[in-house]
């Protein structure tokens, strides 16, 4: 496995490579957990300053080194990324790399926006060797093509990723969670809906059919009991506060771990998630409102195939071959293919990052 | 500022060109006569004007996919247009382009508040996206100040922020999806009612890329539920370093307003002869606006005022009602007004990081002088987003060149303290032969390769955003 300790070194090794290498960070969230080159030697903090809301880290940072410094200036990132060892079964440590190219946004992702929305600057070295930057290190930048938000999500398809810039937000007092019980997925979607059009600011709606409904209110003290209250009157049927915070496992949708079966994330409208979940053959997790679906299915059955709406559905957990045979990602319109298929190979023209 | 010459083969077959537009599209669509073309001449960049050799005000998606087909296969550039209210030329026209304005496509398409979503044609204005929700207490985030007239078509085209993007983000963390036109015609979808992108993130590269990549005829948008209410407080300073200390104290002490304005003595001096604001002389003043219920507004400009108080204010007034927010408001929203009084401006928009504040704001005082001009500074410094005014007189021979001399001396400041040429206007004409000062040539190169993607044939929004001499390989091919 080549572990570059720089982006100079980085650079060096992919202008002599000649062959395909797997990219890994931590190796918690790709379908398989070998790679070929890690940047897991490329790690730490170059700029934090709470003053300023923003962080910049090196690519191989453990995200809990990040966590950390944050925690101690009473900070946090928005999108609250989802981990991916226990589902995987991984031992790994999850990169700032790994997070933002695979995107991985948790429950605030609806609310707070996703893992792009708070990466404000990206270096990378493409195909060819080139070290490449995009954005910097302020919250506001439209100076040039976005190739920030490009990176984020790409699963090492267009380079690797060598330094993040990240957009903070203050840390939170306190935190409750209004609970519900028993309710239809029809039920618990439109009381979701309900809660997302207060200006109570939810940071988190979830229903998982095996333990409840869960709406979450953060910020200082007062403010979140009064927020809470003013909810609680609001939503339909009954809802109490749990002392437990269901969230953490809501995040990493720890019920699919250990378990044999496929797993899915299901991004759609949240409207159209109750018939979607209706034809789901196994058990099943809404978060966003509705707006994210974990699925469980056999071995080896596509999901897809039970979509009749718009969005699409990443395998997240399945046998190497599954992952072959359906493919990680949700298969894109031909017009889309061709642009994405062009920028590929603009960045990447020897194709070494085609098993990323 | 160099623009390229009008390829001369073109002109010569202007009539061609129009005829088959014409065939293309229904009656009312093509412009072409020279006193009719003359009114898209220039956007809000004003100082700058060119007469296209034609302009299509197209009605639907397949209006747009049509013209875009007859200019690809005649080899005739598009300048995309929403509401023609860049402030950094980005819709520009050149002799040899054919203007394509969306602001005919404005109609609401659909609203779900289920979804927490609305899909509208982007010739539709700002307000008028929040105009089609308030009534059920909904709102559209990005607020850009030119809100009232400009199109969401061109928020997308330069990812346009505002006042209140500390706390809600600017326009690509607010879009959903976007029918998008391909320079050959092709009409594509990304995104929709669903989050995320389900491959690589064509909708965040498309947000901000100056009509570079393709025309965006429908968008969907994210609506957020109306807060409860929101209050301000006015903070005045004697010096601008405490000033933009305290911004980066409120920030560190976990306090997120929706909205930390900041004005400089000039700007203070300005509005308050022009609107009667009852402003503070002063060095610096800050409004910090807040968000929530009546007491929690109470509760979080207490922490603010104690946050201020440490640092020894010169004035401290928190609001206490509508009308004390209004007044608080009034001489900052009049803040481009009062600026027209005192002459012709340019508006810069490089944005540094918080810390930088002062030092910046020295650097400007310094390079200001020495260019014997005079500049105001009314910014959001929450986000560090600044936007100095530099005041000169079009009618002087030699004072704009000045100006834009100072400007870039500024912006080169910006760039130098770890910060960016824009932070909310687009690089347009204005900052495009600036762009070399924050990309190196691997940077810029990394960035052509997604137009080449998307407009192999370089036809979209010609000289804009690339340098010319950075471009004019891709440009003559």
């Amino acid at each position: 496995m080549l572990q570059p300790e720089s982006e100079g070194d980085l650079a060096r090794m992919i202008r002599s490579a000649n062959a395909p290498m797997a990219i890994r960070g931590g190796g918690t969230r790709a379908p398989v957990e070998a790679g070929d080159l890690t940047t897991r030697r490329m790690t730490g903090i170059t700029l934090y300053e709470p003053g300023a809301l923003t962080l910049v880290a090196w690519a191989g940072t453990p995200m809990a080194e990040i966590d950390a410094a944050l925690e101690a200036e009473r900070q946090r990132l928005a999108f609250e990324p989802w981990e991916a060892a226990r589902v995987l079964g991984r031992s790994g440590t999850s990169t700032l790399g790994g997070c933002v190219a695979t995107n991985a946004s948790g429950p605030r992702r609806m609310v707070a926006g996703a893992a792009r929305d708070a990466v404000i600057g990206v270096r990378f070295v493409d195909g060819e060797g080139q070290v490449v930057k995009n954005g910097g290190r302020v919250m506001k930048n439209v100076t040039g093509l976005d190739l920030a938000k490009l990176l984020c999500g790409s699963r090492g398809r267009l380079g690797v990723l060598t330094e993040v810039a990240l957009k903070l937000l203050p840390g939170v007092a306190a935190s409750v969670t209004l609970a519900a019980e028993g309710l239809t997925p029809e039920d618990a979607v439109a009381a979701m809906s309900v809660a997302l059009s207060t200006p109570f600011e939810v940071t988190g709606a979830a229903h998982d059919p095996a333990a409840g409904t869960f709406l979450r209110i953060e910020g200082g003290g007062d403010s979140v009991a009064y927020r809470a209250d003013r909810l609680a009157a609001a939503l339909p049927g009954e809802w109490r506060q749990i002392d437990a915070d269901p969230w953490p496992a809501i995040r990493d949708a720890t019920r699919f771990a250990g378990v044999e079966g496929d797993l899915w994330r299901v991004s759609v409208r949240p409207s159209h998630a109750p018939a979607l979940v209706a034809a789901l053959p196994g058990r099943w997790l809404m978060d966003w409102g509705g707006g994210l679906i974990w699925a469980e299915t056999p071995p080896g059955t596509d999901l897809r195939a039970q979509m009749t709406c718009a969005g699409h559905a990443t395998l997240v957990r399945a046998a190497p071959e599954t992952h072959a045979t359906l493919g990680t990602l949700h298969p894109e319109p031909d017009a889309v293919k061709r642009l994405t298929g062009g920028i590929v190979s603009k960045f990447d023209p020897k194709a070494l990052f085609a098993h990323s | 500022m160099q623009m390229p010459d009008p390829n001369p083969a073109i002109l010569s077959r202007k009539a061609a060109v129009v005829r088959r537009l014409a065939e293309a599209l229904p009656e009312g669509a093509v412009i072409h006569a020279p006193e009719e073309v003359r009114a898209y001449e220039c956007d809000a960049l004003t100082a700058y004007a060119c007469p296209p050799l034609a302009v299509v005000l197209a009605s639907s998606t397949e209006e747009v996919s049509a013209c875009l087909a007859v200019c690809h296969e005649e080899g005739v550039p598009v300048v995309p247009r929403g509401a023609g209210t860049s402030l950094a030329g980005g819709s520009l026209p050149t002799a040899d382009a054919v203007v394509l304005g969306v602001a005919r496509l404005n109609e609401v398409l659909e609203v779900s508040y289920p979804d927490r979503m609305i899909r509208v044609q982007t010739g539709i204005t700002n307000l008028a996206v929040t105009g089609a929700v308030e009534e059920d207490g909904f709102f559209y985030a990005p607020d850009p100040s030119s809100q009232l007239a400009c199109a969401i078509a061109g928020n997308i085209a330069m990812n346009s922020g505002g006042a209140h993007c500390l706390k809600y983000g600017v326009t690509t963390n607010n879009l959903l999806g976007v029918t998008v036109v391909l320079m050959d015609g092709t009409v594509v979808e990304i995104g929709g009612g669903h989050m995320d992108a389900p491959g690589l993130d064509l909708l965040g590269v498309i947000c901000g890329s100056e009509g570079q990549l393709g025309v965006v005829t429908e968008a969907t948008l994210r609506i957020l539920p109306k807060p409860e209410g929101a209050r301000p407080v006015l903070i005045g300073f004697d010096e601008s370093e405490i000033a933009g200390q305290c911004v980066s104290d409120i920030l560190k002490a976990g306090i997120l307003p929706v909205a930390i304005e900041f004005m400089d003595h000039p700007a203070i001096i300005a509005c308050e002869a022009f609107a009667g604001a009852g402003y503070p002389d002063c060095a610096a003043l800050l409004i910090v606006e807040v968000e929530g219920s009546d007491a929690e507004i109470d509760a979080q400009l207490d922490r603010i005022e104690e946050i201020a108080r440490r640092l020894d204010p010169v004035e401290l007034r928190a609001s206490t009602s509508a009308e004390e927010s209004a007044a608080i408001w009034l001489g900052r929203k009049s803040a481009f007004g009062a600026m027209g009084q005192m002459g012709d401006y340019i508006c810069l928009d490089g944005t540094i990081p918080v810390g930088e504040l002062p030092r910046v704001l020295n650097g400007i005082t310094e390079l200001t002088e020495s260019y014997g001009l005079r500049v105001a500074n009314v910014f959001h410094a929450g986000d560090g987003n600044m936007h100095p005014l530099i005041i000169f007189d079009a009618n002087t021979e030699g004072d704009l060149e000045k100006a834009e001399a100072l400007g870039a001396d500024i912006l080169r400041l910006c760039v130098e303290v770890g910060g960016c040429l824009t932070g909310e206007h687009g690089v347009g004409v204005e900052k495009r032969d600036l762009m070399e000062v924050q990309f190196d040539p691997a940077d810029l190169e990394a960035q052509m390769r997604v137009k080449d993607v998307f407009d192999p044939k370089w036809l979209l929004n010609p000289a804009k955003v690339f340098p010319l001499s950075v471009s004019a390989g891709r440009r003559a091919a």
